[in-house]
């Protein structure tokens, strides 16, 4: 089973977000530098299919700068093969989620693969719109939200469940497909010590904008960014009597919130 | 004046309440307002659009939408989006906006803007506010392209009555059934009348300080007594323990709510789980560690065992209820 997993580098999620001084983006230094979560249940996904078929590879396709070959060492240390990393300065501030999808389609298309997997959304910016454009671009089917796969031993077709309101969904889809991993899908892995020694060895083609031969205009635009409002503590309710102390916040929450 | 096209999503044979909270804030925009239903056996739904302010209303019915399926309703909607080429387009991000809507918008050959939480209108322009960071920072967003495909979070607007025209159109979809590939089998849907998370007015949240799976029942009881707009929900804790499904979970790695009222039974408030429900308009805290970062977010709070305190609280609530 061949396999692509798209990444994305993004802040930890234990990150406390600063706003630079443009009040465009935000403060990148300091910043801990994570593969996104979801994406992580891709790449383990990309592995356990592998495996299951006993012959294939994965390969990763990211786009972002320099930083972001440590978020593919990470996933080649889980035990991916290859990875295409497209840095190329003339993306950076254009990198909407069309954008993005464009770049990542570009370098895809000509890899021969029966999947593509990526996150349900990028825990940064958490549009959730890149696997869905991907899949338009390279005229494939996407079934997102996927909790569980079940791949045919021909590798044409595959039965995936997806997390719907309330429940979920059973599909049927021919492959190749865009497929997108929700939590649940799987636990992934933790690099061995091999798996990342390994990893240093295993070749990362780099591409720019000219390689690819695509240029890309956003078509959404971050006007401005802020932090919410700060959340003020309200108030305790104090005493040592446990009922007294439901009593009077059934209570506040009836005459002074007015919920119910 | 711009022309809007809302998304009107059907569930369990119902217009969903987000459905006429966009229909609403488009009447507010100002303009021509249409709004489109899509499903089987939903025409008799169209008319209940007019009372909030659609113009208009589209419905697409038969067979083939009776189970939600990406491919089929991104080309019914894109054909009625043909017919009213409108410049902006609704949806709501509920589980299946968030399925439709980009895939829409890429059909369309147009960027979209997801799950916002507040609107302006400048001109025929839209700026969009959502959260990032689940919720840990905010960015206003404009879209470049047209029409402007724009998904809103639920409980983002107040439902309002205003009339609208509310013509009905009924519409024959013409599928290309070349680009149907995935095909839905089954949908099975836990027959739970509670609403979802991302929807529901109240949750009732619980997390390690619930101690085991057994005692989530206390948190169901407390939801319950609040009415049927309430539900319950879970911090990752609690989730990754296997005490309840990933579905409830709020935070970061969970779902990203604002209802009316948060309670926070046992829960620490770790900073994804307090992105993931920091615009709660009422947060409430109950939790033994007076040192809980919960406690910095909330409206209410008790330093006291959940165990004393919940059971008592239901039993007010459900007094005061009536």
């Amino acid at each position: 089973m061949n396999t692509v997993v798209c990444l994305k580098q993004v802040p930890d999620t234990e990150t406390l977000i600063k706003i630079n001084a443009e009040g465009t983006g935000i403060v990148t230094e300091g910043v801990k530098w994570v593969m996104s979560p979801y994406d992580e249940f891709a790449v383990e996904e990309a592995l356990r299919q592998k495996e299951k078929a006993g012959a294939g590879s994965v390969t990763l396709v990211s786009l972002g700068p320099d930083r972001v070959i440590e978020a593919i060492r990470t996933a080649l240390a889980m035990g991916a093969d290859t990875a295409v990393h497209v840095n190329d300065p003339a993306f950076a501030a254009k990198a909407d989620p069309y954008a993005t999808a464009t770049v990542l389609a570009a370098a895809i298309k000509d890899a021969t693969y029966d999947a593509i997997f990526c996150g349900k959304q990028a825990m940064d910016d958490d549009a959730g719109q890149v696997a869905s454009i991907l899949g338009e671009l390279l005229g494939l089917p996407v079934v997102t939200m996927v909790t569980k796969l079940e791949v045919s031993a021909d590798k044409k077709t595959a039965t995936v469940t997806r997390e719907v309101e309330g429940g979920q969904a059973i599909i049927d889809v021919p492959l190749p497909a865009v497929l997108t991993a929700q939590k649940g899908l799987n636990e992934p892995r933790y690099a061995s010590l091999p798996g990342i020694m390994k990893a240093k060895k295993k070749p990362v083609t780099v591409k720019t904008a000219a390689d690819l031969g695509v240029s890309v205009e956003p078509m959404t635009i971050i006007k401005s960014m802020t932090l919410p409002p700060a959340r003020q503590a309200g108030k305790k309710i104090e005493g040592d009597d446990s009922d007294a102390k439901a009593v009077a916040l059934a209570k506040a929450l009836h005459e002074e919130a007015k919920l119910i | 004046m711009p022309g809007i096209l809302v998304y009107a999503e059907v569930q369990k044979g119902e217009i969903k309440k987000g459905a006429f909270e966009i229909t609403s804030k488009a009447k507010a925009l100002g303009g021509q307002v249409s709004a489109c239903i899509i499903g089987k056996g939903v025409e008799g739904l169209a008319s209940q659009l007019a009372k909030y302010g659609a113009d208009k209303i589209y419905v697409v019915d038969g067979p083939e939408f009776e189970k939600y399926s990406t491919e089929p309703f991104v080309q019914a909607l894109a054909q009625v989006a043909g017919m009213v080429n409108p410049s902006i387009i609704f949806t709501s991000a509920s589980a299946q906006g968030k399925d439709l809507t980009p895939a829409l918008a890429a059909r369309l050959k147009v960027g979209s803007i997801s799950d916002c939480v507040d609107l302006t209108l400048n001109g025929d322009k839209v700026a969009a506010k959502r959260p990032i960071y689940a919720g840990k920072a905010y960015t206003m967003v404009e879209a470049t392209g047209n029409p402007q495909v724009v998904s809103v979070r639920p409980n983002s607007f107040a439902v309002v009555e205003a009339a609208g025209a509310g013509a009905v159109e009924k519409v024959a979809a013409t599928l290309d059934a070349s680009k149907i590939k995935a095909v839905v089998k089954s949908v099975e849907i836990a027959a739970s009348e509670e609403p979802d998370q991302t929807e529901a007015e109240i949750i009732v949240s619980g997390g390690r300080g619930m101690k085991g799976p057994e005692n989530f029942k206390m948190l169901e009881d407390l939801a319950h007594v609040f009415g049927p707009t309430a539900t319950t929900g879970a911090s990752r804790a609690a989730v990754d323990a296997g005490w309840r499904d990933h579905s409830y979970q709020v935070g970061q790695t969970g779902k990203t709510v604002s209802p009316n009222l948060y309670v926070a039974a046992g829960i620490s408030g770790a900073i994804q789980h307090l992105a993931g429900m920091g615009t709660s308009k009422v947060i409430v805290a109950i939790n033994k560690d007076p040192e809980a970062p919960i406690f910095t977010k909330a409206d209410y709070g008790i330093v006291d065992d959940l165990f004393k305190v919940l059971p008592k609280l239901t039993e007010e609530v459900k007094k005061i209820k009536g």
